[in-house]
């Protein structure tokens, strides 16, 4: 059985270990924050805010306090603020460990194409950029195929890229790849789920 | 000199020229300067560029002045929410500027800071990079991305004092800062205006060098995406 979304969630937040701080995108990556467990994560929103809390109970939203989905959230104990320069200086600086985004297309190379599909609307690339060009490891997760069944994970990215030999790590619904200068290397299959499923649903070479 | 004015109206007095390029605080509709946007639209300035992170939504933020058709630019890193940029900007009558979201923060810090140009990585092997001086530093390569100086910065703040120290609220921070750096004239908007004194110095979190007027209103303070969880989850 391939994994869900909450399975690819759970199996992400494995790669991240106690005191790490993490942004986490929008979609799938935000599940990850439930299976942390006991360990010391504190997350990032980059309009400005370590140590997200999770969201407000009802009547308990504040206008001020939204995070980069524009979602109204809570602060911890730990939260601390600081301006948008501040939050990206953070993040370019290669200070957050680990980014966990999703995906439309991963190459072979660790290509990454996440904003932008040609002919369609383009609400522009928000973070991304910065995020898979500064934080320490990236993390993509997203289903191995497109809705007709096309493999997302190819030899060279067929959209606009986020950005160029910058992925770490792809965790998708039918197995983990690690992203090595020799290519695509499987390290972990979903249950069920064959190598021979895994070569048959990839473009790209897997070594 | 008199920082504080009585209206935004008063406060942007003689600062709005047709094509002027402006600076705006905020992400999403957290920690716009709603009210100065408001007397933007009322005074019918027009062809202007803003540099934004957003475009606010149809009825609010940036969007009067699209409804208006007062905007012929936006720098922005993301523009959804909003049916009628996407009109505008599909029928060719308004400019759009991808900027990534930390290059754009940056861009308005420098600019700020007398800093023309920066390098970054950020883009490199995208469309990003395109056009752009490429430099290697330590077997890296980087673009150079320009330092952002606007005609005006207009922003929005949590409290200020009457010498313009500023404190901000939570995660309206967020652009407010940069972009009041940016403008040769900052103009904010504020919740409350408190003597001086009231604020503590080691608290500010933008001096009163950078802000030259200060206005105090009522904030609608719209929430975009109301997201919450059950009590009993708590």
């Amino acid at each position: 059985m391939p994994w869900d979304r909450n399975q690819m969630a759970e199996r992400a937040a494995k790669e991240l270990d106690d005191g790490m701080y993490v942004n986490l995108g929008i979609g799938i990556p935000t599940l990850v924050a439930n299976y942390v467990g006991d360990k010391d994560i504190t997350l990032q929103s980059e309009n400005g805010m370590l140590g997200m809390g999770p969201f407000p109970i009802e009547g308990e939203e504040d206008p001020d306090l939204i995070n980069a989905g524009k979602q109204t959230i809570t602060e911890l104990a730990r939260t601390s603020y600081f301006d948008s320069a501040a939050s990206f200086g953070m993040i370019r600086g290669g200070k957050i460990a680990a980014a966990i985004l999703g995906a439309m297309e991963v190459s072979e190379k660790g290509d990454l194409a996440n904003w932008m599909i040609p002919g369609k609307l383009v609400k522009g690339m928000g973070g991304a950029m910065d995020l898979v060009a500064g934080v320490g490891r990236v993390i993509v997760v997203m289903d191995h195929t497109s809705k007709h069944g096309e493999s997302k994970v190819l030899k060279e990215c067929t959209l606009p890229l986020t950005g160029k030999g910058v992925v770490d790590l792809i965790i998708t619904n039918l197995c983990v790849l690690d992203v090595t200068h020799n290519g695509l290397h499987i390290v972990e299959l979903a249950d069920g789920v064959t190598r021979e499923e895994v070569i048959a649903a990839t473009e790209a070479k897997l070594v | 000199m008199k920082k504080v004015y009585g209206t935004a109206a008063e406060a942007l007095d003689g600062l709005l020229h047709d094509g002027m390029l402006i600076a705006a605080g905020g992400f999403g509709l957290c920690g716009i300067p709603e009210l100065l946007l408001q007397a933007i639209r009322d005074a019918g300035t027009k062809d202007l560029t803003f540099a934004s992170n957003n475009a606010g939504v149809d009825d609010f933020g940036i969007g009067i002045l699209l409804q208006t058709k007062q905007v012929k630019k936006m720098i922005s890193s993301y523009v959804g929410e909003n049916a009628e940029f996407m009109r505008q900007y599909l029928s060719g009558e308004l400019e759009l500027e991808f900027n990534p979201q930390g290059t754009l923060a940056e861009r308005m810090r420098a600019g700020g800071c007398g800093i023309p140009g920066f390098y970054t990585k950020t883009g490199v092997g995208t469309i990003i990079a395109e056009g752009k001086e490429h430099k290697d530093f330590d077997g890296e390569t980087y673009i150079l991305e320009r330092g952002i100086v606007a005609d005006l910065s207009i922003v929005k703040a949590w409290k200020a004092d009457d010498t313009g120290n500023l404190v901000f609220r939570k995660t309206a921070r967020n652009f407010n800062p940069p972009a009041a750096m940016c403008g040769r004239i900052c103009v904010v908007e504020v919740e409350e205006i408190v003597p001086r004194g009231a604020l503590d110095p080691d608290s500010i979190h933008l001096p009163g060098i950078y802000v030259h007027r200060i206005v105090q209103g009522d904030h609608e303070k719209r929430i975009e995406q109301r997201t919450v969880r059950k009590k009993e989850e708590a």
